[in-house]
């Protein structure tokens, strides 16, 4: 073999050598931002131990007039799912402090909760939510809106509730509010001042 | 020969590197095809936007020089925060959240560094900075639009709904916004009084409608006509919070005698003939049941059978009862019980409760319909069903869900409830809130105007010994029948043609 053909043998080897380079580079190389996958909203990676939020929850007024909003430390949790069962399991167990009122039925337990892309939210409440209520479209207004405004109000991405009882749609829980639809924050029955 | 072959496919390779190095490895990264318009009171502007993996993310470095936040990478942590006015927010890499104050706002992409840029999803606009900025951020995608702060940009969207003629086409402005229509030659023209329009509009005309297209300012709509096309005329009416601009385009030679529409005759030639009145709960569902025991059920089925008695006499009106003793009935049962009996009135009878025990006075219930069951109605009538009638001609059916029949009389029960209100405060005491709007289950399956009263709070102890007596039942009773003979007289007026 000549001088020319091994010259150009090592020049074509270097060339190969350089193009294999490239290409593993790209495909294993530091991610590019195209590369970067998309982790679920449920991936995220999990927060400290001690990280808490401040989380909005509602009981009845002292006249059983109205909702009030008050705040609670929740512990931060990993995903919006988590962190909703969290603030549900707050607002279901928690009972008012004098002179406030509550509007959850005694027993009454989050069975599951989840949040569908379009930004629906679903509470699966246990049946001592239907079979504890007290009756009386008021008191009802303000079972269910304690509901929907605790979790819209603390996760942006719940934009609907809709309750489920065992795991079911259901009509009402005492036979005035619809429940067969997602129903959106109302703040008409909040008062602030808790009077 | 074989020296010739080596240099060619050296070349080859040579040309394929060149190619590799020239491409920048980030080729994936490209622009949207329509830009991202931001919309202020200061006007327009272009938002700079990139398509990475499908997702179209927003530069950082952009968002601090356009909303005067200040960004801040904290290289230990892999995060950045972005401030304004003492107010934060904290992003990691690559995940798809973010902090807002504490508040955990999802994002529907993670947030992304490259290299010494951050890119986030342009929802992290209207979710997590719109949380801490002092003026109001929407993300409009299907206009492809970023609103910042106080601008009027109504959505108008239009459909042409028969090509007749007349041709008619509807134009609904949401949220409801004052609107002028000016007929000219060849053309009517809508100013809407607005900043800008947020349009969606049909790509072609159909029947006299040319083109339905925007104006040359940035508030008009423009409805071009064709020939043999006349005088269009426009129509505005508005209801829930949305306008509606009803076009009708007659043929140049048509006569303007206007059409009688075949639903509103039969409608204006029937009086008033029957109401269904529904004692709430019954059977093994007592309802509310006050300190002494009183039960809602036996209170409510008192209540109505003494205003049956009052209606069928003194108004001689047909009066049917959803139950007539103390037996349980399924919501829709009731509805059903109205609807097939063609019912001009609904009412349900109910008594309150509270966990206070001196909650007092009667409230009147009237329906709330949230937007999208509204939307639905909405395309529902808009659409509609037409069929052949024996006369021959078209008459329009609109098929609306079983379950949302009282949006077409949201307004008329309104008026009821407060009719209602106004006839009860005469003669029993009410609450604070005596007219609540809300989600009631029953009022919505009503198809006719419809309305729920709480008589009073059976948890009251007071109240409950008055719901207990004849007299205040029979005075509520009068109450109501007093409302309905008002309702009544206004009903039968508004449908005269």
């Amino acid at each position: 073999m000549s001088m020319k053909a091994w010259w150009l043998a090592f020049v074509g080897g270097l060339v190969v050598l350089v193009i294999i380079a490239l290409t593993v580079a790209r495909m294993f190389g530091p991610a590019s931002p195209a590369q970067t996958e998309a982790p679920e909203a449920n991936t995220a990676t999990a927060p400290a131990e001690t990280a808490h939020i401040t989380a909005t929850v509602f009981f009845g007024s002292p006249d059983g007039e109205a909702l009030v909003p008050m705040r609670r430390d929740v512990p931060l949790a990993q995903n919006v799912v988590d962190q909703g069962r969290q603030i549900l399991t707050v607002q279901l167990s928690e009972a008012a402090p004098s002179p406030f009122v509550t509007v959850i039925p005694a027993g009454t337990t989050l069975r599951a909760f989840y949040v569908t892309e379009r930004g629906d939210a679903f509470v699966d409440l246990s049946r001592e939510v239907v079979s504890g209520h007290p009756g009386g479209s008021l008191n009802e207004l303000l079972t269910v809106y304690a509901l929907v405004n605790a979790v819209t109000a603390n996760l942006p991405a719940a934009r609907r509730v809709q309750i489920l009882v065992d795991g079911k749609e259901v009509d009402t829980l005492a036979g005035h509010v619809d429940l067969r639809r997602p129903l959106v924050r109302d703040t008409s029955l909040v008062r602030s001042d808790g009077k | 020969m074989r020296s010739c072959q080596t240099v060619r496919v050296l070349t080859l390779l040579v040309a394929l590197l060149v190619l590799m190095l020239v491409i920048p490895p980030s080729a994936q990264e490209v622009a949207p095809a329509t830009p991202l318009t931001l919309v202020s009171r200061e006007g327009r502007r272009p938002l700079p936007t990139t398509i990475q993996g499908g997702r179209e993310l927003v530069a950082l470095d952009d968002v601090a020089s356009i909303f005067q936040v200040s960004v801040r990478e904290d290289t230990l942590a892999g995060g950045v925060t972005v401030s304004y006015r003492g107010r934060s927010i904290v992003a990691s890499a690559n995940r798809p959240m973010a902090s807002v104050d504490g508040r955990v706002v999802t994002l529907p992409s993670p947030v992304v560094r490259a290299g010494r840029r951050w890119l986030v999803p342009i929802e992290f606009l209207s979710s997590a900075l719109a949380a801490i900025y002092d003026q109001r951020i929407e993300f409009r995608r299907g206009s492809r639009l970023l609103l910042v702060g106080d601008v009027r940009l109504p959505r108008v969207s239009a459909s042409i709904e028969s090509a007749g003629p007349p041709t008619r086409a509807a134009i609904e402005i949401a949220p409801a916004t004052a609107v002028t229509a000016a007929t000219e030659s060849g053309r009517v023209v809508l100013r809407v009084d607005a900043d800008a329009l947020d349009l969606a509009l049909p790509p072609t005309g159909s029947g006299l409608i040319d083109r339905i297209r925007p104006g040359d300012q940035p508030n008009l709509v423009v409805i071009a006509l064709t020939p043999p096309a006349g005088t269009g005329r426009a129509t505005v009416t508005t209801a829930n919070n949305i306008t509606r601009v009803l076009i009708e385009v007659p043929a140049a030679a048509e006569s303007r005698s206007p059409i009688p529409d075949p639903r509103i005759a039969i409608t204006a030639s029937r009086a008033w003939q029957t109401i269904v009145i529904d004692p709430g709960h019954g059977g093994d569902d007592v309802g509310v049941r006050g300190p002494r025991g009183v039960e809602e059920k036996q209170v409510t089925l008192d209540v109505a059978r003494r205003l049956r008695t009052m209606v069928e006499t003194r108004l001689g009106l047909r009066v049917i009862l959803t139950r007539d003793d103390d037996r349980g009935l399924g919501l829709d049962e009731r509805a059903a019980v109205a609807n097939n009996g063609k019912a001009d009135l609904l009412l349900s009878l109910h008594v309150n409760g509270s966990r206070g025990a001196a909650q007092a006075g009667a409230e009147v219930f009237h329906l709330q319909l949230d937007r999208e069951s509204a939307d639905v109605v909405r395309a529902a009538t808009s659409e509609g069903v037409a069929l052949p009638t024996l006369g021959g001609g078209v008459r329009r059916l609109d098929l609306i869900p079983w379950d949302l029949a009282q949006a077409r009389y949201l307004d008329a029960s309104a008026i009821l409830a407060g009719v209602l209100q106004e006839e009860l405060q005469r003669q029993v005491p009410m609450s604070e809130s005596p007219i609540r709007q809300a989600p009631m289950r029953l009022l919505a399956s009503a198809n006719m105007p419809a309305a729920l009263i709480e008589m009073a709070y059976l948890t009251n102890p007071g109240q409950e010994r008055r719901l207990d007596n004849d007299d205040f039942k029979t005075t509520m009773a009068q109450a109501v029948f007093s409302a309905i003979v008002r309702f009544r007289a206004w009903s039968e007026e508004s449908r005269t043609p």
